[in-house]
């Protein structure tokens, strides 16, 4: 009896961890892309290592991988900022094109020397990410809004917004479905022009790996940045007055109402905040990547629902966004190979991701499940 | 000025009825209390399952059927995370939104070698015959079938929920789970099938974009029509009639972007398409407010609990 009693609290600790949840989550999900991949005639291990060599087998591919990490891991912070104070930010996607606007229309519009131009395109990436989280954040607390509702009109209105900004005579580059590009003092390209000077290819040439990883890519500081907001956010959250408040709205609004915070502050701050880390992702995109600009957009590049899963996957941990981020990453970067390689539509990566979501949604379950074992052993012992 | 009032009338009704479709099944499954954010996911997985079935039989009216089976079973999906593992019901309708473009991009990509377009195939009859009244501004009234169909669909589930007593008891589940089980309705059971009935409707909804406005499924075919669907739930406070009528405003601004669009006033088309949107917010700001959800909207029920 004694001995059943200490097996069970093992397995309940481990069900219990958050992590163990997430990895099971992950791991079906490979699982389902697996099935759904063999019954449409495609051997799932080839796919699976076409996806792993298209991330890992070139310096190239791992720096791809990294540029297209960084936006989902600000996003991914953005969102579960929001969560750990109960809002749920499913406009990180209205917010980053609001960034990416906002950057395209200063960055085209001042020409000053790069250590203005390039605050200035991501303060305005930033400012108007913020205005829309804001705006969200404003209509919960003055009117009741859900935040979802919002989240969702706004976004579609950021997308519509985009292409209007791009067919308008200020911005649209004439003969293309884009924008001009911002100018090149806002470029935030890692050594972007003397990597590709003579002296740089040349110093670049004795050491292939560095130039293969820089040279063919646009690296840039996106993910540097996303690291230190990932960090930021979670000093924000557990070492500051401030964090300790929202955290406390995130528990229980009424509690947090009752010991005397301000809510609906809360709310507003906290919508502007995660909407400006979503902007700062889409300024970022702008200054780091090219072509620099915005084009028309038929439908939603999903930064911002990339984000969404990463900070699921994350248990909204802004830290763990980062490996979730660099996860994703991976999939949608390397998920591309999948079809060259074995010829399996790409598409199976969204199947992948979704998979995960939705295990990721009733993993909580498993927790629940311990807390269940544990009241029926405390039962039996009783 | 007639024909320019019959068209917008016409393009009014046709692009309408997939909203119309999708906010009814968004108000059954919301009504028994179960958030379904999955509206567009389950659209699409529509759209795509009937251009399918139509184009592998040639039968429209199979391709509509099917639709609605298949958005049916992709819901069993939220029904299974929302009821019965009680998760979190905006994480789980995500889930959804991601798993039907994927699911109907994957399977477009197989059957139509790598395009994730289809070729054109057989659509829905129009409601007077093919070539009815050709050449005189009336031929814009000659709609395309799934407009009756969706409001036959509106009035059938206003029945159902106002005159029926098993629409009482879904409108109890969304009110007061805890006093509906004790009057020994299945809660559970009753949100499962709900939800089950909107992803139908969802599909259906779908597949009046693919089987009768278009005649093609495209990777942006369905493009948030699911969330203006919601949108005109919200608008429509929940009801059948209340979402139709939602529905028709949604539809019209969206025929004004096509009658205005080629016009003599000079609004680009990209502000026009933020219309409907707009509206949305502005609506809820002015009239609508708070507290017109059914009250257990989104909460899962645990037995015993008050």
């Amino acid at each position: 009896m004694e001995k059943t009693a200490g097996k069970m609290s093992v397995t309940q600790r481990i069900l219990r961890k958050p992590i163990t949840a997430t990895l099971i989550a992950i791991i079906l999900g490979f699982i389902v892309a697996a099935i759904v991949l063999a019954a449409a005639g495609y051997n799932p291990i080839d796919a699976f290592s076409a996806l792993f060599e298209g991330v890992f087998s070139k310096p190239k591919y791992i720096s791809n991988t990294i540029i297209k990490a960084a936006p989902i891991i600000l996003t991914g912070v953005s969102v579960a900022f929001a969560f750990k104070t109960g809002l749920f930010n499913i406009g990180a996607e209205g917010q980053y094109i609001a960034g990416t606007i906002c950057a395209v229309i200063v960055g085209t519009t001042f020409n000053f020397p790069a250590p203005i131009q390039i605050p200035l395109v991501i303060a305005a990436g930033v400012i108007g990410g913020a205005l829309i989280g804001g705006l969200t954040g404003l209509l919960k607390a003055k009117f009741g809004i859900h935040e979802v509702i919002t989240s969702i009109m706004l976004n579609w209105t950021m997308l519509y917004l985009n292409n209007f900004v791009v067919y308008s005579d200020a911005f649209h580059r004439p003969n293309s479905t884009a924008t001009f590009p911002i100018n090149e003092s806002g470029f935030t390209t890692i050594l972007g022009n003397w990597k590709l000077s003579d002296q740089g290819l040349d110093t670049l040439s004795h050491v292939p790996w560095l130039s293969d990883f820089l040279v063919k890519t646009d690296v840039n500081i996106a993910f540097l940045v996303a690291i230190l907001v990932a960090i930021g956010i979670w000093f924000l959250l557990y070492r500051s007055k401030l964090g300790f408040e929202l955290r406390a709205v995130g528990f229980s609004r009424d509690t947090a109402e009752f010991a005397g915070i301000n809510v609906n502050r809360n709310t507003i701050m906290t919508m502007a905040i995660a909407g400006a880390i979503s902007g700062l992702a889409g300024a970022l995109t702008i200054s780091g990547i090219a072509p620099h600009a915005i084009s028309t957009l038929a439908a939603f590049e999903n930064y911002g629902f990339n984000g969404f899963s990463v900070a699921l996957i994350a248990s909204s941990s802004p830290l763990g966004c980062i490996f979730a981020g660099l996860l994703f990453g991976g999939l949608i970067y390397g998920g591309q190979s999948v079809q060259l390689a074995v010829g399996a539509p790409s598409d199976i990566i969204n199947i992948m991701i979704g998979t995960i979501v939705f295990f990721v949604a009733i993993a909580r379950v498993i927790a629940l499940l311990a807390d269940k074992l544990e009241k029926r052993s405390e039962k039996n012992h009783a | 000025m007639l024909n320019n009032l019959l068209l917008l009338i016409g393009i009014t009704l046709m692009y309408s009825t997939p909203l119309v479709f999708g906010a009814l099944g968004g108000t059954i499954s919301e009504r028994s209390g179960v958030v379904n954010i999955g509206i567009e996911g389950m659209m699409t997985i529509g759209a795509f399952s009937g251009v399918a079935v139509s184009f592998l039989t040639g039968s429209a009216w199979l391709g509509f059927l099917f639709a609605g089976i298949a958005g049916g079973l992709f819901s069993v999906l939220h029904a299974l995370a929302a009821v019965t593992f009680k998760a979190d019901q905006n994480v789980s309708g995500i889930a959804l939104n991601l798993l039907g473009p994927g699911i109907a991009l994957f399977g477009a990509r197989l059957l139509w070698d790598g395009s994730t377009q289809s070729p054109t195939v057989q659509t829905l009859p129009k409601i007077f015959g093919e070539n009815a009244f050709a050449g005189t501004p009336w031929a814009n009234l000659n709609v395309d079938i799934t407009v009756v169909l969706g409001l036959v669909a509106t009035i059938a589930m206003w029945f159902f929920l106002y005159k029926t007593k098993w629409g009482l008891r879904v409108r109890a589940i969304g009110e007061h789970p805890a006093a509906a089980d004790t009057l020994g309705i299945n809660v559970n059971r009753t949100r499962f099938l709900c939800v089950i009935v909107s992803g139908i409707l969802a599909g259906f909804g779908g597949a009046s974009i693919t089987l009768a406005i278009i005649s093609q499924f495209t990777q942006t075919s369905v493009a948030g029509q699911g969330f203006i669907a919601l949108a005109a739930l919200i608008f429509g406070k929940w009801t059948p009639h209340g979402s139709y009528g939602a529905c028709l405003m949604f539809g019209m601004a969206q025929a004004l972007v096509v009658v205005l669009g080629g016009g003599a006033i000079a609004v680009p088309s990209q502000i026009l398409a933020i219309l409907p949107y707009a509206l949305t917010l502005i609506v809820l700001v002015l009239f609508v407010g708070k507290a017109v959800a059914p009250a257990a909207d989104g909460t899962p029920y645990e037995k015993g609990s008050r």
